[in-house]
């Protein structure tokens, strides 16, 4: 009638799932330096049926300083110094995370601190709370209340929208540039 | 237990703290802008521009200039660093500050957003960022800011939230805030020399909205 959850099964050797320990995929050009696995690192799947997506964890007290990069989406609550490269993937910093680092995923959501640069393909998603000082780049850049944010964002749009804005904005402030000296183009405007 | 597994009445995500902002800013006044569609405008007419803004980072002010817009934006939070300098008393080191903060270089920048920073600066520190901003507009950029011509003591800062191409919700900002000073319109003209009126409106709220063209 129902089946047990992939998910409360102890963590085995058989297990789908990667790795306990964080470790840097063979292609990073410089390996990790120093990582302190403990007992909160620790890999998490999700099983989804027919699927064989998962998210792995940096627990809170481990300390990466390097390059870090990977295929699977990531939650990182723990502290990186360096580089992250999860161009497929999804990287949430979690509430507890400190990351100083340059940053590039599919789509990054920030929930602690980032000081460095951020570049996504898809997305980047500054929680309540959360802090980036730095520069994003991406198409799309959501910023929650009470996030803090300091640098640059570049969204790179596309051409078409820009021409739609402007024939939308054109006859309203089509006046708009025409120099005038202090007071003189001074009107009362309706509140 | 059971439910554990199944994933049965778990707690849901909290969203009481989202409604509750959005009850406040529901509660927060729109107030329409007339200097707001001819920045928007001027900004239209350039191919990427580069934009700073002097507020605070708001989410929709980011989507409105990033992904309508196509803007490079720049968040450079003036309000922030006030309220820095005004709770550390170091009021008169902000001049000092403005002076090192901008990373621009001479001629780069389309547009900037100043708001009403002014209003909460000392003289020094006023004619300092004015200095910045002509320092760093481009030839046909344009600034908007938002001058008091009442001052007043202990006055909050405000957050200016575009709601669409014509009006902003002005909203509560948690700094300290601070007295606003009146800049005459002659000092206006002085501190940013370099720079034309392009057009100046004068609100109900005696506050007047200004666009500022580099020559």
């Amino acid at each position: 009638m129902w089946k047990r959850d992939e998910a409360v099964k102890p963590a085995g050797p058989a297990g789908s799932g990667p790795a306990a320990t964080p470790t840097p995929s063979p292609a990073a050009s410089q390996p990790v330096e120093s990582v302190r696995p403990t007992s909160t690192s620790s890999a998490s799947s999700e099983p989804l049926r027919g699927m064989e997506k998962s998210t792995v964890n940096i627990g809170k007290s481990v300390v990466i300083k390097g390059e870090l990069n990977g295929s699977e989406d990531l939650t990182i609550e723990g502290q990186v110094d360096g580089k992250i490269e999860l161009r497929q993937n999804v990287l949430t910093i979690g509430p507890n995370g400190k990351i100083k680092a340059q940053v590039f995923a599919k789509s990054v959501v920030i929930l602690g601190e980032v000081t460095g640069n951020v570049t996504a393909t898809e997305k980047v998603d500054i929680r309540d709370n959360g802090s980036v000082d730095g520069d994003i780049t991406a198409p799309r850049v959501a910023i929650a209340e009470g996030a803090h944010f300091r640098g640059s964002i570049d969204m790179q749009r596309t051409g078409a929208a820009k021409a739609e804005h402007k024939a939308e904005s054109k006859p309203a402030a089509a006046s708009a540039g025409q120099p005038a000296t202090a007071g003189a183009g001074a009107a009362a405007a309706a509140r | 237990m059971l439910s554990d597994i199944l994933k049965w009445g778990g707690k849901r995500p909290d969203r009481s703290g989202g409604a509750a902002t959005s009850a406040a800013t529901r509660d927060e006044p729109v107030v329409v802008s007339k200097g707001l569609p001819k920045f928007l405008y001027a900004l239209t007419q350039q191919p990427s521009p580069l934009l700073l803004d002097f507020g605070p980072v708001i989410g929709t002010n980011v989507e409105h200039f990033g992904e309508r817009l196509g803007c490079k934006l720049f968040i450079e939070d003036l309000l922030a660093e006030i309220d820095r300098h005004t709770r550390a008393g170091t009021a008169d080191q902000l001049s000092a500050a403005l002076e090192k903060r901008f990373r621009h270089g001479d001629g780069t920048v389309d547009g900037i957003l100043a708001w009403d920073v002014f209003d909460f600066l000392d003289k020094n520190a006023a004619f300092t960022l004015a200095k910045q901003i002509v320092r760093m507009l481009k030839p046909g950029g344009i600034v908007m800011g938002f001058f008091c011509s009442v001052p007043s003591e202990g006055a909050p800062f405000t957050k200016y939230e575009i709601v669409d191409d014509t009006s902003l919700r002005h909203r509560h900002h948690a700094g300290i805030g601070g007295s606003k000073r009146v800049l005459q319109n002659r000092d206006i003209i002085r501190m940013f020399d370099g720079l034309n009126v392009s057009e100046s409106f004068l609100l109900k709220s005696n506050t007047r909205e200004m666009l500022l063209r580099r020559k």
